[in-house]
């Protein structure tokens, strides 16, 4: 009953995660479910043995999980087809301006922390 | 016509399809190793191939998926365990983390409203643009509160996902991003869930990075958003 144990455990994070959206905040259950997860991770109250197995399998299921979503595109298609040459350009530029600001500001600073400490 | 009628009366048929689909992805993926390979990418095009062929209501998959798709919640929660088995590396490199993060967001929201006064695009698809780098539950309530359209919200969150899923690797490798660190920033910030799946499969700590990005950068987008829907 090992995965039985540990699935109610998660869901009972999700349960608690769909109590705290409640709240009038554009906070997700999810979200609140993982920060929660990782405090009671971090002050002991839940073991990571608890959960480790339905854990693992769950994460390695996530991106099959969004091949429903994607093919959704296919429902939205009449929002997209008037602006799609404009919201396509956003897309790849934004998406590739986030990914590399993000990034390269953080390689930059891990990288002066190092050479202070070994300095 | 018949063959759809058919099918419909099976719920199985659309996950076996899906996961049928994602296995084809997967195998792409193993034999070729090309970005484009990517298997969400190739399985999302492989089932929309066969219900155009078959003429299955897009509706009637869609209700179907929906059993697996409640997976996504719980799985989400669980990005907290190599979130806590990668703490004290996390915390040593805070603030270049939450530094990266911020600067990424800042510059995601800047972006689009760059780009939509660029194509001059009507304030109403400005809003719903503006939280694409975003977990797509947060990015449909603040598209819905500032008078965005929610179907593009979560179309463009899902597009930018599978473009940071596919591409973020090779950004890395022209950026020479070659640290877990920046490249989790990287994955989290730009990509959402969908990029930190593919950061978790690279290793746990990039997961780890990517996990604190996504929850970090979608927090900020929330705070930012009124100010930023004021430049659309």
């Amino acid at each position: 009953m090992k995965y039985l144990k540990q699935m109610a455990i998660i869901l009972l994070f999700c349960l608690l995660g769909e109590l705290l959206a409640l709240l009038p905040l554009p906070i997700p259950a999810a979200v609140y479910g993982l920060i929660l997860m990782v405090l009671a991770l971090c002050t002991g109250i839940l073991k990571a043995e608890s959960i480790r197995e339905t854990a693992k399998f769950l994460l390695e299921i996530m991106p099959v999980l969004f091949v429903g979503p994607a093919v959704s595109v296919l429902s939205h298609w009449g929002v997209i087809a008037p602006n799609l040459g404009p919201i396509v350009v956003i897309i790849v530029v934004g998406t590739f301006l986030t990914f590399a600001v993000s990034g390269l500001v953080t390689k930059c600073l891990s990288r002066k922390k190092d050479g202070d400490e070994n300095g | 016509m018949k063959m759809a009628e058919f099918l419909s009366r099976f719920i199985w048929f659309p996950i076996v399809l899906t996961l049928g689909a994602f296995q084809i992805g997967l195998w792409c993926q193993k034999k070729w190793k090309s970005p484009i390979c990517n298997p969400i990418l190739i399985g999302a095009a492989l089932v929309i191939g066969c219900l155009l062929l078959l003429n299955f209501p897009v509706a009637a998959y869609e209700k179907g998926t929906t059993y697996i798709s409640w997976l996504l919640t719980p799985a989400t929660v669980c990005l907290a365990l190599p979130l806590y088995e990668q703490l004290r590396v996390l915390k040593k490199n805070l603030p270049a983390i939450l530094a990266g993060v911020t600067a990424g967001t800042l510059t995601s929201l800047a972006a689009v409203i760059l780009l939509c006064r660029l194509f001059s695009l009507d304030t109403q698809i400005g809003v719903s643009l503006l939280p694409k780098s975003i977990t797509t539950a947060m990015g449909m309530v603040l598209s819905e509160e500032n008078g965005g359209l929610v179907a593009l919200t979560t179309t463009v969150i899902l597009v930018t996902g599978i473009l940071g899923n596919l591409a973020g690797s090779w950004i890395c490798k022209l950026l020479h991003l070659n640290d877990p660190i920046s490249r989790g920033v990287g994955f989290g910030t730009a990509s959402h869930v969908v990029g930190t799946s593919r950061a978790t499969e690279l290793s746990a700590l990039t997961g780890a990075v990517s996990s604190l990005s996504l929850t970090v950068s979608g927090i900020l987008t929330a705070v930012l958003f009124p100010v930023a829907c004021m430049f659309l």
